[in-house]
């Protein structure tokens, strides 16, 4: 075992509870996969002691422990758990047409919602206000709800977040509540940001649940180790910063699977694989960071403009059944080790047409070997190869925007069923540890910060840049990021139409190494 | 006939295929007409002809930067501040709302415009389509004088303006966005049924709401809507280059479809402006605007606006025929190619198709 600090990585997903540890020169020295459990609490638990187990007393060395999780997300798609929001607009008398959580599934809204108000305020695309704040009309609508949280929304916020900030005070000293403002959570388009900060509220509760349920398990273990929380763009926040964003958290999943994948090949762009038993997830590694989503995304029936992973996902994994007209969308899921023909089975799966065509995993002892088969068989798991590596060559050119010079990073337990050659990539490589790849996003992320915001595009527009790339530092240090080394990673600027004034639409991100 | 909640989605689809590529995004206005009808009640939709020869008909649209729009949606008193002021110019309140322009968002936004007015919708626009400019509507085309714009923005202020003729409208009215926030809802052209026939592209509510639902349930999609709207299918495939850039305060820029399947080997260029204007393959123009030129997802036949072209999907090119208004010497000059700046005469899409 080697000396100095270590970092564990925790990725909690659907069907498996990931864990891995990081030694300080960035080697895997320890990883596992348990089930994980309806409350997390368990998986969490049980897949950390494994870990813990394997490098023995040196767990005393643990100094950091980052978890990526998909709970938020399910508490959203299940409505489970979630706080009562009081909603409050800032744009009256603009706005109305449309009040808020317009276009939610009922049932949603009927857990969220303890009530919605449009009042004055919010910001003109110019700066000038829409309307003065009206603090007595703020303290009628929240005196007539019974909320667990307040999320406030202000029109144009991302460029002036004065409004919202001035009711977070307001509702923070008189009502006590905490209060989740979209200029922190969203970019432009009213009713997408307005969206993800009542649904940020919502999961005050399930954050804290999370939050606790790694602290304790940390307590129990003796671990000093002080606990983060990864965020969908695959960097991570203190658990004070995710009590405040938890809906940061929802999308994590593939933005950690990109990240490893590029820490665990070195190569920094590259398309990105991430096949597992039901489907395979591709998406893009720019600068080692994932390539964000375009265009709004829905998460739980509610369109949102959160800033996602741009990811693909296709229906071919290793339990995808095999018939005649060719693979899937089915899958045997979990239930592969008893219903695949190299398992003894009787079901075709995509994992036996792999192992017929010589592609096994790597170390899979027993797995080589066709499987045994009729003529009639073996021609269906040839046609299925053939098929399964057309999607995946259909899928590729759709993620690599015209550039064929990007190698391929296979990650994923289904990793062995991509072919040695794919069209449209450089190469296929397929790193150590790609099983694990998620814990290992989780476990080396950086902390980041960014704005999001409208500034002119004359003389002053160098200033403004300045000042908005500061701002992004600051959110990344509050993010728990060492000041000393936050990079501005992301700068895009987008000019502006119909305006007096010329002015760019600017985005930047600030990333950088979590401080001491 | 009257527009109800379960219409909105449909007529929401069939406006984005006839936005041709621009008219603004659909999702807002369909989420204001639906909370408009809750509150409301459906909508009656009135031909021109239903009306009393004297009824005032109001087309009505929003006007302004579509990056504002998104975040400063219209408020619920705009409609009823330009009905006001309508009454106080013409002495009675009006009778009718028509949609300005039925592609994109001002064609379903006007069902939330009515339902609050408690007024009829009139089937049918100034366009049958998306245009980007205040005057390239069929009332200038008939030569009804553009003499009265009447704009009502959120704070409140409403302006009327009194131009000399369509281009100084387009200039002023513009201004007035501008000033108020770059957003704002307006009406031009209020007029009588009687000066309105003639003078409207007819029956173009229904249609889109036809077209909206000649794809529901249709085991193939692309099939019906093609049937529906009697389009050619110009190309399949894939788009393979989107370049874009803003010029005069329009997006300009141009979009590249390589064949696949039966058309491998073929490609064809769309020249874009806001909306798809006029597609190319191997240096010969296969249809040109006025007449609709939509880019649909092949495998749902959604039709995909010009920001949301991405490399890699997998697109269906139609075009098909425009009102035979537009094709007329004024249509022509007024948004023919030469009008958006192409050196291109027209033809008709029939001639370049078959």
């Amino acid at each position: 075992m080697t000396e100095g600090a270590l970092r564990v990585g925790v990725d909690v997903g659907g069907t498996n509870t990931d864990a891995v540890v990081l030694d300080a020169a960035d080697r895997v020295v320890a990883k596992a996969k348990r089930p994980t459990t309806p409350d997390v609490t368990e998986g969490l638990r049980a897949a950390l002691d494994a870990v813990l187990a394997e490098v023995g007393t040196a767990a005393g060395r643990v100094t950091r422990v980052m978890l990526g999780t998909t709970h938020a997300t399910n508490a959203v798609l299940e409505r489970r758990n979630l706080g009562r929001v009081a909603v409050l607009r800032l744009g009256a008398p603009a706005t109305t047409s449309v009040p808020p959580l317009s276009g939610w599934p009922a049932d949603l809204r009927r857990a969220v919602s303890a009530g919605e108000a449009v009042l004055p305020g919010g910001h003109y695309v110019d700066g000038r206000e829409i309307g003065p704040l009206d603090r007595d009309a703020i303290r009628r609508f929240l005196d007539g709800v019974t909320a667990d949280a307040v999320a406030v929304t202000g029109v144009f916020s991302p460029a002036d977040g004065g409004h919202e900030r001035a009711v977070a005070e307001l509702v923070g000293r008189e009502y006590g509540l905490p209060v989740s403002l979209s200029h922190e959570i969203g970019s432009l388009g009213l009713l997408e940001r307005e969206n993800a900060t009542v649904l940020n509220a919502a999961l005050y509760g399930v954050a804290a649940h999370v939050t606790e349920a790694l602290v304790t398990a940390l307590a129990e273990r003796g671990l000093a180790a002080r606990p983060y929380l990864a965020q969908n763009d695959g960097t991570l926040m203190t658990v004070e910063h995710a009590a405040r964003l938890p809906v940061a958290t929802i999308g994590s999943g593939p933005a950690n699977s990109l990240r490893g994948a590029a820490f665990l090949s070195g190569v920094a762009d590259a398309i990105v694989a991430d096949v597992g038993g039901t489907s395979t997830d591709l998406g893009v590694l720019a600068g080692g960071f994932p390539r964000e989503s375009a265009a709004a995304v829905e998460i739980g029936g509610v369109l949102t403009n959160f800033r996602m992973p741009d990811i693909l996902a296709i229906a071919l994994g290793g339990g995808s059944v095999v018939r005649e007209h060719g693979v899937g969308p089915d899958s045997v899921g979990y239930r592969i080790t008893e219903e695949a023909l190299v398992f003894g089975g009787a079901t075709v799966t995509m994992t036996d047409a792999a192992v017929a065509a010589g592609r096994t995993p790597p170390g899979a002892a027993g797995w080589d070997g066709a499987p045994a088969a009729d003529d009639l068989t073996r021609d269906l798991m040839r046609a299925a190869v053939s098929r399964a590596d057309a999607m995946v060559a259909d899928a590729v050119d759709r993620m690599a925007l015209g550039r064929g010079d990007r190698p391929l990073v296979a990650v994923g337990g289904g990793a062995f069923l991509l072919a040695p050659q794919i069209p449209g990539v450089s190469g296929v490589v397929r790193p150590d540890h790609a099983e694990v790849a998620n814990a290992v996003g989780a476990a080396i992320a950086l902390a980041s910060g960014r704005v999001d915001t409208i500034l002119p595009a004359g003389e002053s527009r160098s200033k403004a840049i300045e000042r908005a790339k500061e701002e992004a530092a600051a959110r990344a240090v509050a993010a728990g990021a060492d000041a000393a080394q936050v990079e501005i990673v992301d700068l895009a600027e987008v000019p502006l139409s119909y305006l007096a004034e010329p002015a760019v639409r600017v985005h930047v991100k600030a990333a950088g190494p979590l401080a001491r | 006939m009257k527009i109800d909640l379960g219409d909105v989605a449909a007529l929401a689809r069939g406006c984005a295929v006839l936005g041709t590529g621009g008219g603004g995004d659909v999702r807002t206005g369909a989420l204001a007409a639906r909370r408009a009808i809750e509150e409301y009640g459906a909508v009656p939709l009135v031909r021109p002809a239903d009306l009393a020869g004297d009824a005032l008909v109001v087309p009505l649209s929003g006007i302004g930067a579509p990056t504002v729009s998104h975040e400063m949606i219209h408020g619920e008193d705009e409609p009823r501040r330009i009905a006001e002021e309508v009454e106080r110019v013409f002495g009675r309140p009006p009778d009718a709302v028509m949609s300005s322009e039925i592609g994109g968002a001002n064609g379903v936004a006007p069902v939330a415009w009515a339902a609050q007015l408690g007024l009829p919708l009139l089937d049918a626009d100034g366009m049958g389509r998306a245009f980007p400019e205040v005057q390239m509507v069929s009332m200038y085309v008939a030569g009804l004088p553009a003499d009265l714009v009447i704009m009502a923005d959120v704070a409140g202020n409403v302006v009327t303006i009194r131009p000399v003729d369509g281009l100084w409208s387009e200039r002023l009215a513009r201004a007035v966005c501008v000033a108020a926030g770059s957003h704002a809802l307006m009406a031009d052209y209020v007029l009588t049924a009687e000066r309105a026939r003639g003078a409207l592209i007819e029956g173009t509510v229904s249609r889109a709401l036809a077209i909206g639902r000649s794809t529901d349930a249709a085991p193939d999609p692309l099939r019906a809507l093609r049937e529906e709207l009697g389009a050619a299918r110009l190309i399949s495939g894939k788009l393979t280059d989107v370049e874009r850039r803003t010029t005069g305060g329009f997006v300009r820029g141009t979009a590249t479809i390589e064949g696949t399947g039966g058309d491998r080997g073929r490609r064809l260029t769309l020249e874009l402006q806001n909306e798809n204007l006029v597609a190319v393959e191997d240096g010969r123009v296969r249809a040109m605007v006025p007449d609709l030129i939509t880019v649909v997802d092949t495998e749902t036949a959604a039709a995909i606006q010009t920001e949301a072209l991405r490399y890699g999907q997998r697109v269906t090119v139609l075009a098909w025929p425009c009102g035979p208004l537009w094709r007329t010497p004024k249509g022509l000059e007024t948004a023919g190619p030469r009008a958006f700046g192409y050196d291109l005469d027209y033809t008709p899409v029939e001639e370049l198709t078959t």
